[in-house]
């Protein structure tokens, strides 16, 4: 060996039986740090615990933070009510930071010491697939608000969701491209960061491709990127009739204001990830025309949907988005579910949310199928003046 | 053609925003020899101080979008941003004046965590729209289209590079600053106060973040606590590939990096990269750089010594 | 000497058969404790590059991504054949489906960081960070666009093999191969680079190999511990390899006090637990987290566990004080 010890280092000698005594040091200073943090909780007492997960902080926090609103809101109304079964909802929220791997700790902690009859969450597909299994294996109730990837309510028979799937959602728009617009070329931008957008995409493409359509030109941006006018020149010179957008209202706008800045008048079309009153702020007038599919639309007249937006306002001081509509019919349709189980007993209440018919939500009239997914039809908005104006309703 | 001649303004027109913020990135290491991570943040700020004071002077003052708009809330914001870089500054990077670099680049990615974090916390975190300041133009010519913004961010930054490279070369202070970064020791020694100096330099580079958050936002005028994450990172690969520290260097790699990302997206697939590795660009090129002339491209290499 | 520590790592793997064996622990809890073994691995195998070489690797997440891609890969492509040929799924065919795994993802973690290692070590300080976070950077766009492994929608494992054993087994095997290491006449190398690459050169080590041993050496760790948080959490995003996950690993290793090992543990559970009990905060928690780091970094430099070694750390065992190693009283 060339180099032997020149000088001694700041490091110490290894111990001998010490190390088994340093290891158990270490266990037990881990172990009294972990039983800091023991909680009490359970479903006895005056309150019913609900978990919810959430991205409150992190690189989704808005589409987490929307969701969470849109909870507490449906939570409070039902406790300001007298509550649920003659208690009321104590609902403990678990924010994951938007961190893959946090979703799981999160969920734990509130099933083994909150010992939360229900769970919420998440928006993110990949975030729910972390959690579902959890609560299935706890035998949990759990439905999430936003995640579409089909591979979520697959988990098992515990687990429920009040949003559309990928393939219907793009499989709508794809219909709409044909049928109502006569559109057979189009380009597809997929934001490659988000599992949603990627999902939607695949859908639309299968689809579309099948009963008489050509994809002419296919290209991606990441979330957080703010130029895209590369993608867009390169998409325009294959002249497309229609650009699917299957991402979230932030980067929309943008895309929609640089397509008309490289005059490119052709129509947008996207999914509820454009649903927000941000979308128009940002696209102005580039908006205008431009469609996308959604659960609801907020000129709706009906008396839900009205007490809803007016509630929301007045808590927020700002319009709900999709996401927020979603957290409000999800934590809806288990309040919903517990008063007809008359119990919050685990296999009951499963069986009370699959038995979920024509309840109305926000987001329409929801129906729980056997695939545990929520059988809703979709509306078609289109932007006019700055708002959103119903075109058609598409049925699943 | 046309279509490629429009991929090479979009990505000049990109890459100028890059060349922006890598001047404040390069201004404050050619000097501190630190990576002030937390410059992409500051950049951040100054965007959402552009937001408030904008909407403020629109609302309640009922200015009009103008050019005057525009130079009021820049200059605003550069002076909330210059004062936000000497109390980060003063506080977090000033005590480690002496420690391991590694010290003060951890604590630069504290301070840039705390400004990313708080940003979510007290402006929110959902997307706000960023007022316009100036009206909308696009000036289209025999099939090609820029706009009014882009054009003006393309000539503050030509006009910011030549006023930093004058300010350095050819005032007092500038000399100072080459004097202390080339030894601050002997600096000191001849009477520079090198607190001064650095806090100047911090203020400088704080201020060029601000305009570039402006700039940027009027270009895309969506701003959220997390805009600097990325614009950060990039910037910072624009000034190693221009060479750290030199400030036509950071111009030039911005611009470098703006043009190969566009023409990746536009032009990849020719060369069988897909246009989603966009975001490994940069990367590869700063790989290639650092592996090759690791000095960057204008950059001097120099020789360590015992 | 030596041998007493083969017999303290034989009793850690004892220990945690034991515990995961006869112990029920509740999920939470158990979650915790495998992460906060996972975070130890990560830390101890970087620390070997950061802390006892003395090169800066912003990119061991990327490394962490290939171990868990190329295992889970393994156990779900492979898996099938692997039962089918050993006949049917039991204790023995699943855990040496996990082990072949496990190593098969560190050894492709390894070869990375030799790929990576050779030509980017050749940069220093600065530099070598920021390079380093450019691979890791590339690592996840490429993963990102890769369909096989479910590019940005993810991919679901599908076996949950990781237990406290395991996850404790690598740990202690980890931080038994760094502490033997840098203490063997070999391993003395390491710290030369580090206190003075000229001067070590001058002598005529071969600096770059060290540096290229070490950092491969930690890549088949982080690749290890890849795979086993893989084999737990079940789904893999490369979202969640990012630049952040690196960053997390260096503040354990910068808090635990650079070069040493105790330290660097210590700081591995401390900060998997503090995010824990910051939950009452919710928001507030990455707040509070980077202004303790902050502060930290302005009051303790050297780590909050500078100057912490295994005889210090243990001295309340033996009751009695143990001078520091600058000469000052405990």
């Amino acid at each position: 060996m060339r180099s032997e010890p020149i000088m001694a280092p700041r490091i110490s000698s290894v111990g001998s039986l010490r190390l088994v005594r340093q290891l158990g040091a270490l266990s037990c200073a881990a172990l009294f740090l972990l039983s800091a943090c023991e909680k009490g909780g359970g479903a006895s007492g005056n309150s019913i615990p609900v978990g919810e997960y959430a991205s409150l902080t992190g690189l989704t926090a808005s589409f987490g933070t929307s969701s969470h609103n849109g909870v507490v809101l449906q939570i409070d109304k039902a406790n300001t009510a007298g509550g649920v079964l003659g208690k009321k909802i104590n609902l403990i929220t678990e924010d994951d930071q938007s961190k893959p791997g946090e979703a799981a700790t999160a969920v734990r902690k509130l099933i083994s010491r909150d010992q939360v009859v229900a769970l919420l969450g998440e928006i993110a597909s990949s975030r729910s697939l972390e959690a579902a299994p959890i609560a299935q294996q706890s035998k949990i109730p759990m439905i999430t608000p936003g995640s579409t990837n089909v591979k979520v309510t697959t988990i098992g028979d515990y687990i429920f969701r009040v949003c559309f799937i990928d393939p219907f959602q793009g499989e709508v728009m794809a219909k709409f491209a044909l049928n109502s617009l006569h559109k057979t070329k189009v380009a597809v931008l997929t934001d490659v960061r988000q599992d949603y957008s990627v999902g939607l995409a695949a859908a639309f493409k299968d689809y579309f491709t099948k009963h008489g359509g050509t994809i002419v030109a296919e290209q991606s941006y990441s979330s957080g990127d703010q130029d895209f006018k590369a993608q867009l020149t390169s998409i325009k010179g294959s002249n497309p009739e229609a650009i699917f957008v299957p991402g979230y209202y932030n980067e929309v706008g943008l895309i929609a204001r640089q397509a008309k800045e490289l005059g490119i008048n052709v129509p947008l079309m996207g999914g509820d990830g454009w649903d927000s009153p941000t979308l128009t702020q940002i696209g102005g007038h580039a908006i205008e025309g431009d469609y996308f599919s959604n659960h609801f639309s907020t000129d709706d007249k009906s008396p839900v949907v009205q007490g809803f937006v007016k509630n929301y306002r007045q808590r927020y001081s700002k319009d709900p988005d999709a996401m927020a509509a979603l957290g409000y019919d999800a934590a809806g349709v288990l309040l919903d579910a517990m008063k007809r189980a008359g119990t919050t007993e685990h296999e009951k209440l499963r069986d009370a949310i699959a038995a979920t018919k024509n309840y109305e939500g926000v987001t329409g009239t929801i129906t729980i199928n056997a695939q545990r997914n929520a059988t809703k039809s979709a509306k078609i908005l289109t932007i006019k003046d700055g708002k959103f104006h119903f075109v058609e309703t598409i049925a699943p | 053609m046309s279509e490629f001649i429009q991929q090479l303004i979009n990505g000049l027109s990109l890459g100028s925003i890059y060349a922006l913020i890598a001047l404040g990135y390069t201004m404050i290491y050619g000097v501190l020899r630190f990576i002030n991570f937390a410059h992409g943040d500051v950049y951040m700020v100054g965007a959402f101080s552009g937001y408030y004071l904008g909407g403020w002077l629109i609302n309640s003052m009922g200015m009009q979008s103008s050019v005057l708009l525009l130079v009021v809330v820049m200059v605003g914001a550069m002076i909330i941003c210059a004062l936000t870089g000497l109390v980060i500054e003063r506080l977090a990077y000033r005590p480690l004046r002496n420690s391991p670099r590694l010290t003060v680049l951890i604590t630069a990615i504290g301070v840039s965590l705390f400004l990313e974090y708080s940003g979510q916390v007290f402006f929110g975190a959902d997307p706000k729209p960023f007022p316009s300041l100036i009206p909308d133009r696009t000036i289209t010519y025999g099939g090609l289209t820029f706009t009014n913004k882009e054009l003006i961010v393309l000539c503050v930054t030509v006009f910011l590079l030549i006023g930093l490279t004058f300010i350095v070369r050819k005032t007092k202070m500038g000399m100072a600053m080459r004097a202390l970064s080339f030894n601050s020791t002997a600096c000191s020694l001849v009477g520079i106060n090198n607190n001064v100096i650095i806090s100047f330099t911090f203020g400088l580079g704080s201020a060029l973040a601000a305009a570039a958050g402006i700039l940027s936002s009027l270009n895309y005028p969506v701003i959220t606590p997390l805009m600097g994450l990325l614009p950060g990172i990039k910037a910072f690969v624009a000034a190693v590939l221009g060479g750290i520290g030199n400030i036509p260097g950071a111009a030039l790699g911005g611009l470098i990096l703006g043009v190969a990302e566009t023409m990746i997206v536009g032009y990849g697939d020719k060369i069988h990269v897909p246009p989603s590795y966009r975001d490994a660009v940069a990367f590869v090129l700063l790989i290639g750089i650092l592996l090759f002339k690791p000095s960057g491209i204008l950059g001097k290499g120099t020789v360590e010594k015992v | 000497m030596r041998d007493w520590s083969k017999f303290a790592l034989l009793g850690a793997i004892l220990v945690s058969l034991l515990v995961s064996q006869f112990i029920h622990l509740d999920p939470y809890f158990s979650i915790v404790v495998v992460n906060i073994g996972i975070n130890i691995i990560l830390a101890v195998s970087l620390n070997l590059v950061n802390g006892y070489t003395g090169q800066f690797s912003l990119g061991h997440a990327g490394f962490m991504a290939i171990g868990a891609y190329t295992s889970a890969a393994i156990t779900s492509f492979g898996g099938p054949r692997w039962f089918d040929w050993l006949g049917g799924i039991n204790a023995f065919t699943t855990s040496t489906l996990f082990v072949v795994a496990l190593i098969v993802g560190g050894l492709a973690a390894a070869l990375a960081g030799l790929v990576i290692g050779v030509p980017s070590l050749r940069l220093k300080g600065d530099y070598l960070a920021i390079a380093t976070l450019g691979f890791g950077e590339i690592i996840r766009v490429i993963i990102q666009n890769t369909d096989a492994m479910g590019g940005s929608r993810g991919f679901s494992v599908s076996g949950i093999y990781t237990t406290i054993f395991w996850t404790y087994s690598v740990a202690a095997i980890t931080i038994y191969v760094v502490v033997n290491l840098v203490h063997s006449a070999y391993g003395r190398g390491f710290l030369t680079v580090r206190d003075d690459e000229i001067a070590a050169e001058a002598i005529g080590v071969n600096t770059t190999k060290y540096k290229v041993v070490a950092f491969v050496l930690a890549s088949f760790f982080a690749g290890i511990a890849g795979g086993l948080y893989a084999h737990f959490i079940g789904y893999l995003t490369p979202e969640g390899f990012g630049f952040m996950k690196s960053i997390e690993i260096i503040v354990m290793v910068i808090l635990g006090g650079m070069g040493n090992t105790v330290g660097v543990i210590f700081a591995a559970i401390l900060l998997t637990i503090l995010p824990e009990v910051l939950r009452p905060v919710q928001q507030y928690r990455m707040v509070i987290y980077s202004l303790m780091l902050i502060i930290l970094m302005l009051t303790r430099p050297q780590g909050l566990f500078g100057g912490l070694t295994w005889r210090r750390s243990t001295s309340w065992l033996r009751r009695k004080k143990i001078p520091l190693e600058d000469g000052s009283a405990a």
